[in-house]
């Protein structure tokens, strides 16, 4: 049963990161239907940025507590990220916004690679181990083990939900969001200005992916330069499990999707005799994708195409 | 063929005689060629798919894996080492010859092709786009896992002595590499070269005879409109079948000469990172246009050769002895990357023009978000 409860709450915090990931992609999906290849690479950007920033800021003042100089490096990678990101729109997307659909999911294919490229160049090939800022500890809670940063990635994931919610249901921008999602050609008719939207999608979901680079670098305490693309994959998936366009669906579906895995890789060895290992973990949310896909393409929440922002 | 122009006569004669002359220089020369055929194949496969019908398939090279790995089983002692029972029904292994296994990958690989087109063509292209992605990681995955408990892939390890291919008794591996071919001595990788135009020249051909043909029209409509082309009769969801299955045959028989040649396979040739490359061939050349694949297809293959040997000592000229940044590989990916973005801002019908029709494709004006809502989308009920 503990190890029951420990497979779901390490699912909740995966699932979490995921969710974050995801609401990048529902975002941009819910206004312009597309998707954007490169969010999962400006994850991995954040992480790098935190790396470099925490290195920076801890010779500069060693004196300065873990927790005050994660939360700064956390700051340089939503700086670096959003701006990246809102570069990337400008330059490889707008002027495609009235091509073939295809046209854009390539570039963005090639902004993956390009970002991969020069974070390859600037970092190498190599694994670089991310300091640890907060306590390692891990603690114990009733035989279930939790650590510091799995707990701050939790109550961030909330915060950061919660936020989003209010500003996409209580303010003059979200109703913007909305409206822009729902149907851009009137939304801009009725005064909107529709790419400040797109902009501000493309913002929100930067910041989001520059924080989850952060909290996959503090979890696994490694960064490397593709560490952003089977994230940003499995963070897609979420999204088209929870139905895309709808940032609640993004939410949930992160979350489902991060038990699913997180169970689906602890029992798969007793389940099928050990023929399938758990090195099988990446294929989960792939199988998943491409059930929902089969059976339900508008997704678990898609129901509410309308309502989405 | 309407007319034969001298500058095809002349291009032909090249492609046969002047691999011999290269390959006074250094075999590794001719090897570069065969690769870039290789690659030829495959895109050509990928350019079915992509290019005439507008199906985005990122996780093409695993149909290329297919190919290579069922070559791979079939041509050596592999299956043989790990099975007993294979052993003892077939103790000097299985030596099946290749009219049987290039058709045979050919047709696997096209039926992996259908299974997976079955439930994610009614799909609109993006999430295709995903899926193939999420399919060619899979099959990625299995390669490397499926060496425990039972030994198929090898795992990490992937296959090797696989047995060269061999025509008319004639084995191209031929003794130290050279061939003894009525008293000429032909080198391996030139014997190679030859099969491989002789197939690629069929794909072209067979490519140039689709997409003028009924099926070629219709994969055509169907991607400039697919509800056009439904209303006009055409059956789009068996069309875009036959067209990813067409496209993951090539695939597979370009893997299987893969295999062949190499003499060896792993889970490490199928990467995502060679489906995008693929990708950025057909883009490179053109989406649709055979001529431009086949041309975008052969400069991708190359240059990274030609990066190979200019890119670090360019930097050692200004940087110093030592001092370079970047190597060959990082230049490679680079390519890649900003070409695709480049092509698709710039020349999005690729760099060798395409017929006109196709040229002017991206200029109808599309409100920002074009059809608003997706009627599959909307609409499809479990």
């Amino acid at each position: 049963m503990t190890e029951f409860l420990q497979q779901i709450l390490n699912g909740l915090i995966v699932g979490s990161i995921y969710s974050l990931v995801a609401l990048g992609y529902t975002m941009v999906y819910g206004i312009l239907q597309l998707i954007n290849f490169a969010h999962g690479d400006i994850v991995m950007v954040g992480a790098m940025t935190a790396l470099l920033a925490s290195k920076a800021i801890m010779t500069a003042f060693p004196e300065l507590p873990g927790a005050v100089v994660l939360a700064l490096s956390v700051l340089a990678a939503v700086a670096v990220c959003v701006p990246l990101s809102l570069i990337i729109e400008r330059v490889a997307y707008r002027p495609l916004r009235n091509a073939p659909r295809l046209a854009p999911l390539i570039t963005a294919i090639g902004i993956s690679l390009t970002l991969q490229t020069i974070v390859m160049v600037i970092f190498g090939r190599n694994y670089h181990e991310f300091p640890s800022l907060v306590p390692q500890q891990p603690i114990e809670f009733h035989g279930l083990v939790i650590s510091v940063t799995q707990i701050i990635i939790l109550v961030l994931s909330l915060v950061c939900m919660v936020c989003l919610a209010l500003l996409i249901e209580k303010t003059q921008m979200g109703r913007m969001m909305r409206a822009t999602s729902e149907n851009p050609k009137v939304a801009s008719l009725l005064g909107i200005d529709t790419n400040k939207v797109v902009l501000m999608a493309f913002g929100i979901g930067a910041a989001l992916a520059g924080l989850t680079g952060v909290m996959l670098a503090a979890n696994y305490s490694l960064v490397h330069f593709y560490m952003g693309f089977i994230p940003g994959l499995k963070a897609f998936t979420a999204a088209v499990l929870g139905g895309i366009g709808n940032v609640y669906g993004a939410m949930f579906g992160g979350l489902i999707l991060g038990l699913v895995e997180s169970l689906g890789a602890g029992y798969i060895g007793p389940l099928t005799n050990d023929f399938l290992g758990s090195h099988y973990q990446d294929i989960f949310a792939f199988v998943v994708l491409i059930a929902v896909l089969t059976l339900r393409p508008t997704g678990l929440m898609g129901e509410r195409v309308a309502d989405r922002a | 063929m309407k007319s034969v122009k001298l500058s095809h006569v002349l291009i032909v004669l090249a492609l046969l005689v002047l691999p011999p002359i290269l390959g006074t220089a250094g075999g590794a020369w001719v090897r570069i060629l065969d690769f870039a055929l290789l690659y030829i194949l495959l895109a050509l496969g990928l350019n079915i798919v992509v290019g005439f019908t507008g199906l985005l398939d990122l996780g093409f090279i695993a149909f290329y894996a297919v190919g290579a790995y069922l070559y791979a089983l079939l041509a050596s002692p592999h299956l043989l080492e790990q099975f007993a029972w294979i052993r003892a029904a077939l103790p000097d292994g299985f030596h099946v010859s290749i009219w049987v296994t290039l058709p045979l990958a050919g047709l696997i690989a096209g039926f992996c092709g259908l299974l997976l087109g079955a439930p994610t063509l009614k799909l609109r292209g993006d999430y295709l786009a995903i899926v193939t992605l999420g399919f060619g990681e899979i099959v990625r995955i299995f390669l490397n896992n499926l060496n425990a408990p039972v030994n198929i892939t090898n795992g990490p390890q992937g296959i090797s002595q696989i047995e060269p291919l061999s025509l008319f008794g004639v084995s191209l591996a031929g003794e130290r590499g050279v061939i003894d071919l009525f008293g000429l001595a032909v080198p391996s990788v030139l014997a190679y070269y030859y099969v491989l135009l002789a197939i690629a020249a069929v794909a072209v051909v067979m490519c140039y005879r689709l997409v003028n043909s009924r099926t070629g029209r219709a994969w055509k409509a169907i991607r400039e409109d697919e509800i056009a082309a439904k209303a006009m009769g055409i059956n789009t969801r068996n069309m875009k079948l036959l067209a990813f299955a067409m496209g993951a045959a090539f695939g597979g028989v370009s893997g299987s000469l893969f295999a062949s040649f190499q003499g060896f396979v792993s889970p490490e040739s199928f990467t995502l990172f060679e489906s995008i490359v693929v990708l950025a061939m057909v883009v490179l050349g053109g989406l649709g246009n055979i001529r431009g694949v086949v041309i975008g297809a052969a400069l991708l293959a190359a240059i990274p050769e030609a990066l190979r040997l200019v890119v670090i000592p360019i930097q050692e000229a200004f940087l110093g002895q030592g001092n370079a940044v970047i190597d060959a590989e990082v230049a490679r990916q680079f390519l890649y990357g900003t070409a695709m973005v480049g092509i698709m801002l710039w020349r999005p019908s690729g760099l060798i023009p395409g017929s006109g029709a196709e040229a002017k494709k991206s200029s109808a004006p599309v409100p920002l978000s074009d059809e608003v809502v997706t009627p599959e989308l909307v609409t499809a009920k479990p």
